[in-house]
């Protein structure tokens, strides 16, 4: 009897201790397996940075024709062209971005505070799950809706002749343009903002908004100084959130946006928000037959890393400016 | 027991008041954004549900895409909706496990800690990946003749794009969603729960399988309903790696894997390809496929409210 | 039995003598229950009466508010029924009575956050310097009547913030710096805080132990320049030597403010009120100076309150 307890002792390891090791090594394959995949991604984009040095990032001659010479270099075998200037990408890209983000942090906020704080209870019901829901839209049917709806909008309703004319020997007005990438950004990123600085200003205590309305603050101004102050860190960890899947948003862009490598002219005035763009992710996306050949390859993934670095780093970002909440013991 | 010396009645500063004008605007843009996020959703909703019903038949849910020059002979797209359907069921069929894995592994034992610390940067990092990146590493990946296994090889070059791909790739997507509910539903959990099975001789791993997942159950669901809702939203890694043939093509003969070795479509691709920007330009279709690609997401969301109203409700932990 | 330490009245410094705190008598099976004689109990009274009432007090009181058969109810229950009581600067006025009678309600009532809650109605009226409270804008009169919470709850700014909090919210133009710095000095010296903080207003004020952030909250209060300070149970999150150090401070600003105070502590109550409120189930079952109620009660359920036959 007292040999079986020591027989089950004695028997390798517990099972807790494979456990844990089965786990364990599970968790270090896919961890293992993602930073391959960022290592590998960094090794196949280095020809591109390495042929063009920190010209990569700046201007330059047309980038669509650079793109098409570097494509026909690897098709046709001759000498590996890999000149790639991607500022106008760049400049889009932070354009389409930046609009975006600004705006939908401003609608996301103030529609926190009135979901939270200021709606009346039925519409507070019909808000929670609307911003859900719109949250989960895949981004090719706001694509679509962006393309079938809003360009024509402004193509054939918001930009005049005079101004197509204008432009005609350099760039085609039509509808798809920087504004229409922004509007419908801002309107894909703001129901995300918006649940995300719901939760912060959810977990604020009671107790604070209580105790500042008992000193004579009026309920904007509590509601304001108090919560919204103390979620601050939520603000800025949902802000990076949204700025990351902006970023990386190629379908929905790529549709609305003109796919033209042409860098909007904030000097054109009005005009400056009906030209076409491409920001970096949608050129992926337009150039996939591109895979094949090899100079075209190494450019594609050099603006993968690019992106894949961005996020990275906005990923950090947000996960330290949420640290400073827990401090106060508030744990959105 | 009344007055009797007047005593100076403090009145409040004079330059106080209740609600300054910037308090008012400020209310009153919150009501005026609110109502208009509120008229924009409508518009989104009702839009996409008139231009369905009226393009939706039901036809369309059981015939196959076909390259023909006219509309009505295009056909539906019934291997595009099972291709959303496969899918999304390969790879939760991944993430899951995995994900529940390394959420047990995160919160329930966690050394050594430099790793555990390098597990949940990375898994964060997942989460805010851009999908055409992930799409664009897997076009590499599988084209790499040791993984010919996975899709199709002809003459000697590796295809790289088959349902197999796909479902590795969409994995990812889903994985950080997994884990980060199940971690919550976990450590949701009060320690003395655990505590108490310790203290009958369990095991941390019988307890975690017995006591903590299905108590976590609410949780891992909702995990995985929403990385299904993502998952099937995708169309980046849907384009680079499943081929984007209209109907399965599938790699040999052999009844399913031939088939998942093979390429195909799924809605989010068909909407892409229909869309006025695609190579078909049909956009009658494309709202009829949206419609469909809608109601599923509709669907788990519901499904999401569903189960965490229902373990609201549930047992407590008091 | 050892007995416990003796009980002190802290009003006032006048004529008071120590009385023992004397363990009531054991209750009965049944409260007024007749014994053999067919006499019901009476629990002799837990608190002798003090010696004498210091002189100084109902004379120099001022009227400031006035409850006029105030009800209020939270749907369909009713939380304080036909209540009745004035609020004087220049006294304590302890609302006491066991759990649920009421007694935070009728406080809450008295700065309207019971207008907080959704489902809560009320009738009656309740004056403030002879105006009715519910003509006022809400805000206007809590700058009036301030609040001081059970739990400490201040913000989470440095100190200075805190109590310059008020001053800068209330103004029209945010005040500088150097304007309020007086006000809030002042307000913390008289909370009794400013010696313990001075050195650094910046302090965050969450890193304060329990007992400072309980004065500060009330310096809050004060920084308003309330003419009423309402304090709910504030001591019962706190230990023993920050609740007598909040004590002595109720003591010193009654001149100043009218206070009324809930409290679930009768020896608390026996401590620092002026006059006594005791709350049963909604209703004002006995009203009268401390003197009265903890020595002589008239009613029978204050009597069997006081004597802690039940609480």
């Amino acid at each position: 009897m007292d040999e079986d307890v020591f027989l089950e002792r004695d028997r390798g390891l517990s099972q807790d201790q494979r456990a844990e090791l089965g786990l364990g090594a599970l968790v270090f394959v896919v961890v293992a397996l993602l930073l391959a995949m960022l290592a590998f991604v960094f090794h196949e984009a280095w020809p591109s940075f390495a042929h063009n040095g920190l010209g990569w990032f700046g201007g330059g001659g047309n980038v669509d024709r650079q793109i098409e010479a570097i494509f026909n270099s690897g098709e046709y075998k001759t000498a590996p062209v890999y000149t790639f200037h991607a500022w106008p990408l760049i400049w889009s890209t932070i354009v389409i971005t930046v609009g975006a983000v600004a705006i939908a942090f401003v609608a996301a906020l103030f529609i926190a505070v009135f979901m939270i704080e200021f709606a009346p209870a039925w519409l507070r019901r019909i808000l929670e799950p609307v911003v859900r829901l719109l949250a989960s839209v895949p981004s090719v049917i706001y694509g679509l809706a962006g393309v079938l709806v809003i360009v024509p909008l402004i193509g054939n309703h918001l930009i005049t002749q005079s101004e197509k004319a204008a432009v005609t020997p350099t760039i085609q007005l039509s509808g798809a343009s920087l504004l229409a990438a922004v509007l419908i950004l801002t309107v894909m990123i703001a129901p995300i903002m918006i649940a995300v600085f719901a939760d912060g200003l959810r977990a604020v205590p009671r107790g604070w908004l209580e105790g500042s309305l008992a000193l004579g603050i009026n309920e904007w101004r509590t509601f304001w100084k108090v919560a919204v102050r103390t979620a601050r860190p939520v603000l800025v960890a949902g802000t990076v959130l949204a700025t990351a899947r902006a970023l990386g948003e190629a379908i929905m862009v790529s549709m609305v946006s003109g796919g033209v490598g042409f860098a909007p002219n904030p000097v054109d005035g009005l005009i400056f928000f009906f030209e076409p763009s491409q920001p970096l992710a949608a050129t992926i996306i337009r150039n996939t037959e591109g895979l094949g050949s090899p100079p075209m390859k190494h450019t594609l993934y050099a603006i993968a890393a690019v992106l894949l670095f961005s996020s990275a780093m906005l990923s950090a970002i947000g996960w330290a400016a949420k640290q400073p909440m827990r401090r106060y013991g508030v744990v959105p | 027991m009344s007055t009797t010396a007047a005593s100076p009645v403090r009145r409040p500063n004079s330059s106080s008041v209740s609600w300054r004008l910037s308090d008012r605007l400020g209310l009153g843009l919150a009501w005026v954004l609110g109502l208009l996020f509120c008229a924009i959703a409508a518009a989104i909703v009702i839009y996409f549900l008139v231009e369905g019903i009226r393009y939706l038949r039901p036809n369309l849910l059981v015939t196959n895409p076909a390259a023909a020059s006219s509309e009505s002979q295009t056909g539906g797209f019934l291997d595009p909706l099972l291709g959303t359907v496969i899918l999304g069921t390969m790879a939760m069929a991944i993430a899951v496990p995995v994900g529940v894995g390394i959420a047990v592994w995160l919160s329930e034992f966690g050394r050594p800690t430099g790793l555990a610390r390098v597990a949940e940067s990375a898994v964060e990092m997942l989460a805010g990946e851009p999908s055409v990146v992930l799409a664009l590493f897997g076009a590499i990946l599988f084209t790499v003749p040791a993984l010919g296994f996975l899709s199709q090889t002809t003459h000697g070059v590796v295809l790289g794009q088959s349902f197999f791909a796909a479902a590795a790739l969409l994995s990812l997507v889903g994985l950080p969603l997994v884990v980060a509910s199940t971690r919550e539903g976990l450590q949701a959990i009060p320690s003395h729960v655990r505590e108490a099975s310790y203290a009958v001789g369990k095991t941390k791993i019988a307890t975690t399988r017995r006591v903590l997942l299905p108590a976590a159950r609410p949780s891992m669901l909702t995990g995985t309903m929403l990385g299904l809702g993502r998952v099937i939203s995708d169309t980046a890694i849907v384009l680079l790696l499943l081929g984007g043939t209209l109907t399965f093509q599938a790699a040999n003969s052999t009844p399913v894997l031939g088939l998942l070795r093979g390429t195909g479509d799924t809605l989010t691709g068909y909407i892409y390809y229909n869309a006025p920007t695609g190579d078909g330009n049909q956009p009658s279709k494309a709202y009829a496929a949206a419609f469909v690609l809608m109601l599923f997401v509709l669907a788990l969301n519901l499904g999401v409210d569903v189960v965490l109203g229902r373990s609201r409700t549930a047992v407590t932990w008091k | 039995m050892k007995k416990p330490p003796p009980v002190r009245r802290l009003t006032g410094n006048e004529g008071y003598a120590p009385r023992a705190f004397v363990a009531p008598a054991p209750p009965p099976r049944a409260l007024g229950a007749a014994d053999a004689n067919g006499n019901g109990h009476r629990p002799s009274p837990a608190f002798a009466a003090p010696s004498s009432r210091a002189a100084r007090g109902a004379a120099m009181a001022i009227d400031r508010m006035q409850v006029e058969e105030l009800s209020v109810t939270y749907g369909s229950k009713p939380a304080v029924k036909s209540v009745s009581l004035p609020i004087r600067q220049g006294e304590v006025l302890a609302l006491i009575g066991p759990s649920g009678c009421g007694k935070t309600t009728l406080l809450r009532s008295l700065n309207r956050l019971t207008e907080l809650t959704r489902g809560a109605s009320a009738s009656g009226r309740i004056t403030l310097d002879g105006v009715d409270i519910a003509t006022m804008e809400p805000t206007a009169l809590r700058r009036r009547v301030t609040m001081v919470f059970q739990q400490p709850n201040p913000f989470p700014m440095s100190v200075f913030d805190n109590v310059a909090y008020v001053l800068r919210e209330q103004a029209s133009r945010r005040p500088r710096r150097a304007a309020v710095r007086g006000a809030v000095r002042d307000a913390l010296a008289r909370a009794g805080l400013l010696d313990e903080v001075a050195d650094n207003l910046d302090h965050p004020a969450l890193r304060l132990s329990g007992g400072q952030q309980q004065r500060l909250c009330i310096a809050r209060a004060l920084a308003a320049d309330p003419e009423v300070l309402l304090l709910d149970e504030p001591c019962s999150a706190l230990d023993p030597q920050s609740t007598r150090l909040i004590e002595e401070l109720i003591i010193k600003l009654r001149e100043d403010v009218a206070i009324v105070i809930v409290t679930h502590n009768l020896q608390q109550a026996y401590r620092i009120a002026d006059c006594v409120a005791f709350m049963y189930l909604g209703e004002l079952v006995e009203y009268g100076s401390a003197h009265k109620m903890f020595g002589s009660p008239r009613e029978k359920r204050t009597r069997d309150y006081v004597g802690g036959a039940f609480g």
